[in-house]
């Protein structure tokens, strides 16, 4: 046989089913068309992100074959699955962390778009998919942590139940509706697995594929340049001309940065599930279980920070208020700002809005890693009082430095930099207050401090006070007022009162 | 595209009506159409009823949790003797609205404070702020949540930290000398427990 008839064979099976299928004919636009040549590797975020969606799938249908969506063995499934099933700790691995790849690099992609004013005419709807995108992989990160259906899970679905709950009316409604009755169980899991395996991926699905329609239809935006305005009247005109003249065919042209980049990002991927394993499951989901320290997945923890630090009196409007007007303001984007400059030192604005909310972000993310207003709750118990805080000092110092431990002062305040954040650290206390103020503190509490009052002896307070008042730096006197004794104790609430009334807080000290 | 519209042309005036277009004498055209309209009819509004219909079940399956009307109910905590006066015992119970699937998530705690002999009160473990497990130390008298550092005193009023509340408590009862508590609702700021 010649060259020719060989061909001709192989190529009769294809030509038949391009006939039935015109599957060719439909992918070509896809592969070949034109792309702006400027486009270079600021443009891979995007194919990253797709890649990381595919693994999802394909790792969350093959564990799906071994997970138990049942809150009566979940947890005991996915002991399982990490301990007896071949290479299954493997795959929870890729999943836990190409979940966390695809939100940080869809991320980076709506930052690179935001900044380049990708966004806009005409594509103000390939941002807005985005953003539901954006709002469905965040759902879905939501929605798998559940799944892990460990003391995380359950303590986090607690949050979110006690943030619903809030809503004025209808709260208690709602609340059931999200967990499926009265209280978090089995039904709770269920509607998660629900959400987490069919609703959510396949709004996502669809939701991807409506965006590289969009892609198709108004083509990848050019690297901006300053003086190079979008003008809705004349724009498509000048850029199918300039794609015409210029462009290149994203396949084999600028498919090469975007594997290149999904490559490394691979490996990168198959070396953290690997060499870090997967994500938990944490503590089992038994809620008399109460020693624990509840706690939100990286995409969720700037919420956890923010959700800490607002003020208590208008926390639930804000909770409440704050998801819906930030949704709205994504949306809103390209309508905000449909054309003119799309170079970044043209919209230093837009910049300075970029780089705050990034930075608050990441500010957040740090408040909640660190947490500082949580209070250490083994710190009273585990933590060594360091030795420059008791060496020299007399018994009832001494004895003041134990009550001190054992109030669970330690919970909220440092010593020699260990303990909580809560409160002030307390090394150079004596320096700040004098003896009637600690008692006064103390005592009645005040700022964010609980008071101690009914809670510790006279004797105690002595002894404590005594012990705040040598927490100064060296070759410094103690915080005595100088010539007075150290207060008597005090036995009743007049005498406190009267201690308080001199003294006021320093400004500064234990305020939130 | 051109290859359809021919084939409109060919069959024109007969869609559907298996005379294979060759006319025979009848007046095609109106009578057709006509009957295609009324069929368009009929069949939408034959879904719109079975859609409604079916809509019925799915929604009240979805919102029914929502809707029906969970009761709390007195639960056992154990013999009085169980809780000393001045002091605050940490209790367990099996919540009494439950599913068999819940697990161990039907498992819930609570801590029991003896006020004095035959005086209690039995607060919700979880914090008023957003429902994190508090712990009770016995030493400063203090209930401390480890999530955004909510604090109450013993007696469950707010001590410190972000809560807009105290402590969420049961209802509580002694019957032949045991403790009973009417639990079962997870606690929240709408309607306490």
């Amino acid at each position: 046989m010649n060259r020719e008839v060989i061909l001709k064979l192989l190529k009769s099976p294809a030509q038949w089913i391009e006939e039935r299928t015109g599957v060719v004919a439909f992918s070509a636009p896809l592969l070949f068309h034109h792309v702006p040549r400027s486009a270079k590797w600021w443009y891979v975020f995007g194919s990253a992100t797709l890649m990381f969606f595919t693994i999802q799938i394909v790792t969350g249908i093959c564990l799906g074959t071994m997970y138990a969506p049942s809150a009566s063995n979940a947890w005991e499934s996915l002991r399982f699955i990490d301990e007896e099933i071949p290479f299954g700790w493997m795959l929870r691995a890729l999943h836990g962390w190409s979940s966390s790849a695809m939100v940080v690099m869809m991320a980076i992609h709506m930052l690179q778009v935001f900044m380049h004013g990708s966004f806009k005419f005409p594509r103000e709807l390939n941002w807005i998919t985005g953003v539901f995108l954006l709002l469905t992989v965040l759902a879905l990160a939501f929605t798998g942590q559940v799944m892990r259906w460990d003391q995380d899970a359950y303590w986090g679905l607690g949050i979110g139940a006690a943030i619903v709950d809030r809503v004025p009316v209808f709260g208690d409604q709602m609340r059931a509706l999200m967990l499926g009755g009265p209280i978090i169980g089995g039904e709770t899991l269920n509607r998660f697995f629900a959400l987490h395996v069919f609703i959510l991926p396949g709004a996502a699905i669809a939701l991807v594929g409506l965006h590289m329609t969009l892609i198709i239809k108004n083509g990848i935006s050019e690297m901006p340049k300053p003086g190079e305005i979008v003008v809705p009247s004349t724009y498509r005109e000048g850029f199918e001309e300039r794609m015409k003249k210029t462009g290149v065919p994203f396949f084999p042209d600028a498919v090469q940065r975007d594997m290149v980049f999904c490559g490394v990002c691979l490996l990168l991927l198959v070396f953290l599930a690997a060499y870090y394993g997967p994500f938990g499951p944490g503590g089992m989901p038994d809620p008399t279980l109460i020693n624990t320290n509840p706690r939100p997945d990286y995409p969720f923890m700037w919420i956890f920070g923010a959700v800490s630090l607002l003020p208590p009196a208008s926390e639930t409007a804000i909770m409440l208020v704050a998801p819906v007007v930030g949704i709205v303001i994504l949306v809103a984007v390209p309508f905000l700002a449909n054309s003119g400059e799309r170079a970044p030192s043209r919209r230093p604005g837009m910049m300075l809005l970029a780089v705050v909310v990034v930075m608050a972000i990441v500010a957040l993310t740090w408040e909640g890693v660190t947490s500082p207003w949580s209070p250490v709750m083994d710190g009273w118990s585990a933590l060594p009082t360091p030795t420059q805080f008791v060496k020299g000092r007399t018994p009832l110092q001494m004895q003041g430095a134990v009550v001190f431990q054992f109030a669970q002062c330690r919970n909220c305040h440092e010593l020699g930099g260990f303990g909580g954040k809560r409160g002030p650290a307390l090394d150079e206390v004596a320096t700040r207050m004098s003896p009637d103020q600690l008692i006064r503190q103390v005592q009645q509490g005040g700022g964010n401090m609980p008071a101690f009052g009914k809670n510790l002896n006279s004797a105690q307070m002595t002894a404590i006070v005594d012990f705040l008042s040598t927490l100064h730096p060296e070759n410094e006197a103690d915080s005595a007022i100088p010539g007075a004794q150290l207060p008597l104790p005090i036995k009743s609430p007049l005498t406190m009162n009267t201690v308080s009334s001199g003294a006021e807080t320093p400004a500064g000290i234990h305020s939130r | 595209m051109s290859d359809n519209t021919k084939g409109e042309t060919k069959k024109e005036g007969c869609v559907g009506c298996g005379c294979g277009g060759g006319g025979g004498g009848r007046p095609a055209a109106v009578p057709q159409d006509a009957r295609r309209g009324f069929m368009f009819k009929i069949g939408a509004g034959l879904l719109g009823i079975g859609g409604a219909l079916a809509a019925v079940p799915i929604v009240g399956y979805i919102v029914g949790p929502a809707r029906s009307r969970y009761r709390n109910q007195w639960v056992d905590l154990g013999a009085t003797t169980a809780f000393p006066s001045g002091q605050t015992r940490f209790a367990t119970f099996l919540n009494p609205i439950r599913q068999p699937t819940d697990g161990d998530a039907a498992k819930t705690a609570c801590w029991v404070r003896c006020v004095e002999a035959g005086k209690f009160q039995v607060f919700a473990i979880n914090c008023a702020h957003l429902g994190c497990p508090v712990r009770w130390f016995e030493q400063s008298k203090l209930f401390m949540c480890p999530c955004h550092g909510g604090v109450y005193y013993q007696d469950g009023s707010r001590a410190a930290g972000p809560p807009p509340r105290g402590l969420f408590e049961y209802k509580w009862k002694v019957e032949s000398g045991k403790l009973l508590i009417d639990a079962g609702r997870l606690p929240g700021l709408e309607e306490s427990v």
